[in-house]
């Protein structure tokens, strides 16, 4: 194989002027942080809200956050980005619809891929919570009745703060998911990390170098998360429980 | 407001059926692939070999950190060039439906021997000394009595990754393989009609892998009460 390795590649400046193929790695870097973190804020958000929901005793409220569930699991990540992207511009009043597709192209994939991700990462975080809250011995809501708080007191100060404890560990591997996720967003054209590999490829025509140094990012990313959310845990973990102290 | 106009969906529904033929494919190829290396992993991991072991540990992790569509583009861009020049392959050859098979199913394997490891793990450890005790070598311990039992509480979580790997297949977009998803957007955007198409689409997956996944918990209620 004839392959010539060239890892200066990187720093020669881009066709277009004035930056490096660096500065482009960078700035997909910094798109893929800053949409995986906008989106994960939002998941979280609304996960513990219909999470919550999944759990009290009523019938409507929780078949409407199963259906809410249902719905964000059994349609794939790409097709509900398309259907932000190219469907929803459509179905909203004219007015609206023309100004929004008039705006910066940017923002419009960012605000598709942030609410995309956001959506559909919540209902992975609100089974989480609605399994973390089922965790609980029933006699923690029991008690907390009992003592005279409302339903919506027992949640505030006893359930939700124990089960948040307790869903650390599974919340990571989603927090991890995001990241990964973010690189469908490529597919309308946002420029974040996958999508400069791409790009790469195409203007260097050394797409070893491109590739694995992506790779390598999405790894790093990883890696940072982990630790982090390690960390975080060890902080967390509810002393007398399976992994506490 | 917007105003809906369906008729292109019946003249298309025999191109459309091809991509999920191809979508299915791509599924259950992958997912036999996946599962047979993935044990193959699951064994390696929890092996004593710790170059095995840590190789596995490697492969799993590694895979786990990328994202799928890396995954991907790797094997749609960079494989099939790889090939051409170590094997001779010739030039230009479509291996895009190969390839995605093959990135499919390495990716799959990372995240199926984590649950098989699992599952060989809850196996309790009598078991094994049992077998052990009655003169069977490794390699018939974990064949006969550690991976069927393994296999049948596995069951349900290994046809749930299977419904998300379904889902995923959508993502061969990235290599414009006509799948179903890819058939439907093809259609919509040459008829101007990507709305109804997109539509159509969602709903068509959402009614299949919701199907799926209430036979799989009905599957898991009757497990646990056998």
């Amino acid at each position: 194989m004839n392959y010539l390795w060239h890892w200066g590649v990187f720093l020669q400046p881009t066709s277009t002027g004035g930056e490096t193929y660096l500065d482009w790695m960078f700035s997909g870097f910094k798109m893929t942080i800053a949409l995986s973190l906008s989106a994960w804020l939002m998941a979280l958000v609304l996960g513990a809200a219909v999470g919550v929901l999944r759990t009290v005793p009523n019938k409507w409220l929780s078949g409407l956050a199963t259906a809410y569930v249902e719905i964000f699991r059994n349609i794939p990540l790409l097709v509900q980005l398309f259907l932000w992207y190219f469907v929803l511009p459509e179905l909203v009043p004219a007015s609206i619809g023309t100004a929004y597709k008039q705006s910066n192209p940017v923002i419009q994939q960012f605000v598709a891929s942030m609410l995309c991700l956001g959506l559909f990462t919540s209902a992975r975080v609100a089974e989480q919570v609605r399994s973390g809250i089922n965790s609980l011995p029933p006699g923690q809501k029991n008690a907390g009745l009992a003592m005279g708080f409302t339903l919506a007191q027992t949640y505030r100060y006893v359930m939700l703060p124990m089960a948040s404890r307790l869903i650390l560990p599974p919340l990571t591997s989603e927090f991890l998911n995001i990241f990964k996720n973010s690189a469908v967003c490529s597919t309308i054209g946002l420029l974040e990390l996958a999508a400069q590999g791409r790009q790469l490829v195409d203007y260097t025509a050394q797409p070893y170098e491109s590739f694995i140094s992506v790779t390598l990012a999405y790894v790093m990313i990883n890696v940072v998360v982990m630790f982090g959310m390690r960390w975080v845990e060890a902080r967390a973990r509810v002393p007398g429980y399976i992994g506490g102290k | 407001m917007y105003e809906f106009d369906w008729t292109s969906i019946p003249g298309a529904l025999p191109f459309l059926w091809q991509g999920m033929q191809v979508s299915l494919e791509i599924t259950f190829v992958a997912v036999i692939f996946g599962i047979v290396w993935g044990t193959l992993l699951a064994i390696m991991r929890l092996s004593s070999f710790t170059v095995l072991s840590w190789f596995a540990a490697g492969y799993v992790n590694l895979f786990r950190a990328v994202p799928l569509v890396m995954v991907l583009l790797w094997f749609f861009l960079i494989v099939p060039h790889l090939l051409e020049s170590l094997l001779g392959f010739p030039r230009g050859s479509d291996m895009r439906l190969g390839s995605a098979i093959a990135g499919f199913a390495l990716f799959e394997a990372a995240y199926y021997s984590e649950i098989i490891r699992a599952g060989i793990q809850s196996v309790s450890k009598g078991q094994m000394a049992a077998a052990s005790a009655l003169g069977m070598r490794y390699g018939q311990v974990m064949r006969l009595v550690v991976l069927p039992q393994a296999f049948r509480n596995m069951v349900p979580l290994l046809l749930t990754q299977g419904i998300i790997l379904f889902q995923d297949t959508s993502l061969v977009y990235v290599s414009a393989l006509a799948d179903f998803f890819g058939a439907a957007y093809k259609v919509g955007d040459r008829d101007g009609r990507l709305v109804e198409m997109l539509l159509f689409a969602g709903a068509v997956y959402f009614v299949i892998c919701f199907a799926a996944s209430q036979l799989v918990r009905h599957y898991q209620k009757k497990l646990r009460t056998a």
